[in-house]
């Protein structure tokens, strides 16, 4: 495989094959913590930073690893990257890992995680590995937030409650209430809700790629009158 | 996908969709007044309210989807969801509650899977359930029939202001009495005593089933009944939930203990029974459509009906049975294919199970 540039991964991370809307994989954390922001942005940077690690890892041992026992040991370098993500957040934002709860530790079972690494790092070399993590992760993290920011917004009324879990004290004042005197809309923080703005983002982003497609077609250069087709099957002799 | 491939309503002739949807609403007529005459202006309220919104909805997504409005909206699909759907709604709602309901039916439940004959939900229960579980409280205060307490019902006027400000903006409402919990619900908390001592002490219940609710599942019987003659729908689904209700209330009833479930006749007239057995469960495009496929539909329909009212977290149930059953409908209709005409009986000899 021919070593892809840096914009394209970065491309392919946030939108071409982004993970969550394209791909649609690790539904299970995208639906089951986005209920907020900053459980969204809690997910996305624990997810990032493991995608991060274990492309790397994987990407250092790809020559010594043979190929009949790669995922078992794809999944071990994963699980160790999960495992120091939950320690240090246990240590530092304590709060946020316990309402992350179980769906930490199920980072390891996380399809992007393992896709990317047997589909990508482990044909590449470290620092192309390194970033398309980065990028993918990024891409999970964008719609996680978009999401968790969706589904607050319509379920309290309000954006970015408890922020200081993750940012410190003075994160505490970054409430906004949008909607003064708002009745709960419950829909929106359980699960079913989770599943029908995922069904909306997905739609939007299709939308934007089809109005892209027709923009360019659009563009495309007409031939001019009298240009012959060009003959591609056969032997011109 | 062998889910989507039933596009009912087939029905031709002399009924189209706009006539059977016109006979539908002629049909509520009865149940309808029987709950204006027990809990007030509200039930009227709530169906021109939701009826407003639901014009509008349906005329937004037929925009938004370029087809022809006028044209979908004279079949008066839209109306019926909407009526069935308010009448569900406790009276003296406030107006973004019955919105949120319509646009949840409308949009989401009806326009994004299709439209007309390609909802597998019921619009109306959809609309509910999403209200039901986003917003419990205002779900299941229900006002009280008019003989349960001594006071005066809300004027019009005043219906109408609660419509827009809400409950408190009236001092009646902070009356004891003028909400209290439904028969089903009394029959669901209670552990102690018998069902003849409820009826001594609780004003809610009437001469079979609800005070008032008796009357207005009459009403909505009678308009099955009228329904019926208009051959707008066929027996099968409705009476086979009508049994099985009766069977299974009939058989865990035992005369009247502190953990029975109520007689037979009070499950059959209370609550949403006639009127989701009538109106609900008909419904052509998300029940099953061979005749065998409706009995069973039906049937199973009225058991979940029962296992949740008695056994469940909420007091009644028509709206979960039917999405329940709506989910299992094409697989009904896969099962029970009628034999084409002109093809042979399956031979039971010859098939490999055998007996």
């Amino acid at each position: 495989m021919a070593n892809p540039s840096y914009k394209e991964l970065s491309l392919n991370g946030l939108w071409k094959n982004n993970p969550a809307v394209v791909q649609l994989l690790g539904l299970c954390p995208l639906l089951a913590v986005t209920g907020s922001v900053i459980n969204a942005i809690g997910m996305g940077l624990a997810t990032t930073a493991v995608l991060v690690i274990s492309n790397s890892c994987v990407s250092l041992v790809r020559g010594v690893v043979s190929d009949a026992v790669r995922l078992p040991a794809f999944v071990m370098i994963i699980a160790a990257a999960v495992t120091c993500i939950e320690l240090l957040m246990q240590a530092y934002t304590y709060e946020l890992f316990q309402i992350l709860g179980i769906f930490l530790p199920l980072i390891t079972t996380n399809c992007v995680i393992l896709g990317r690494a047997d589909a990508f790092a482990s044909k590449n070399s470290l620092l192309p590995a390194c970033y398309d993590g980065l990028s993918m992760g990024a891409g999970f993290m964008v719609i996680l937030i978009l999401l968790g920011a969706v589904r607050e917004l319509v379920g309290t009324g309000a954006l970015f409650n408890n922020m200081d879990l993750l940012f410190g004290e003075s994160a505490a004042s970054w409430k906004v209430v949008v909607f003064d005197d708002y009745k709960q809309f419950l829909l929106a923080i359980l699960p079913p809700g989770a599943f029908i703005f995922t069904g909306f983002i997905i739609a939007l982003k299709n939308l934007i790629d089809t109005q892209i497609k027709q923009h360019q077609d659009a563009s495309k250069e007409k031939p001019a009158a009298g240009a012959k087709r060009v003959r591609v099957t056969g032997h011109i002799s | 996908m062998a889910l989507l491939n039933i596009t009912s309503p087939h029905t031709s002739g002399p009924l189209d969709t706009g006539k059977v949807m016109q006979l539908v609403l002629i049909a509520t007529i009865p149940g309808v007044l029987a709950l204006h005459w027990h809990f007030g202006w509200g039930v009227l309220i709530n169906i021109v309210w939701a009826s407003i919104a639901a014009l509008g909805a349906e005329a937004l997504a037929l925009a938004l989807r370029k087809r022809p409005i006028k044209f979908y909206l004279s079949d008066f699909s839209v109306l019926v969801t909407a009526v069935l759907l308010a009448i569900s709604i406790p009276p003296y709602s406030p107006w973004w509650l019955i919105t949120v309901g319509i646009v949840f039916s409308v949009l989401i439940a009806k326009h994004l899977y299709g439209g007309i004959g390609y909802n597998p939900f019921n619009p109306a229960m959809v609309g509910y359930v999403v209200l039901l579980i986003s917003f419990p409280i205002e779900m299941t205060t229900w006002a009280s029939p008019r003989q349960a307490y001594d006071g005066q019902l809300p004027s019009l006027i005043e219906s109408i202001t609660v419509l827009f400000s809400g409950r408190d903006a009236l001092p009646i409402f902070s009356l004891d009495g003028i909400t209290m919990a439904t028969p089903l619900d009394i029959l669901k908390q209670n552990s102690t005593l018998t069902v003849e001592d409820l009826w001594t002490k609780f004003p809610q219940f009437g001469q079979w089933g609800g005070l008032g609710w008796e009357w207005a599942n009459i009403g909505f019987l009678a308009g099955g009944i009228f329904l019926l003659t208009q051959r707008v729908f066929t027996w099968h689904a409705p009476i086979s939930m009508l049994v099985s209700l009766t069977v299974m209330s009939a058989f865990f009833y035992d005369s009247g203990s502190s953990i029975s479930g109520g007689s037979p006749l009070f499950h059959l007239l209370s609550g949403a029974t006639m009127f989701g057995a009538f109106f609900i469960v008909t419904d052509p495009v998300t029940s099953a459509v061979s005749n065998k496929g409706k009995i069973i539909y039906g049937a199973l329909i009225g058991v979940l009906l029962y296992l949740i009212r008695l056994w469940g977290s909420y007091p009644d149930a028509m709206a979960f049975s039917v999405l329940l059953m709506n989910f299992a409908a094409p697989f009904l209709d896969y099962y029970t294919q009628p034999r084409t005409y002109g093809h042979a009986k399956k031979d039971r000899s010859k098939s490999e199970g055998g007996q």
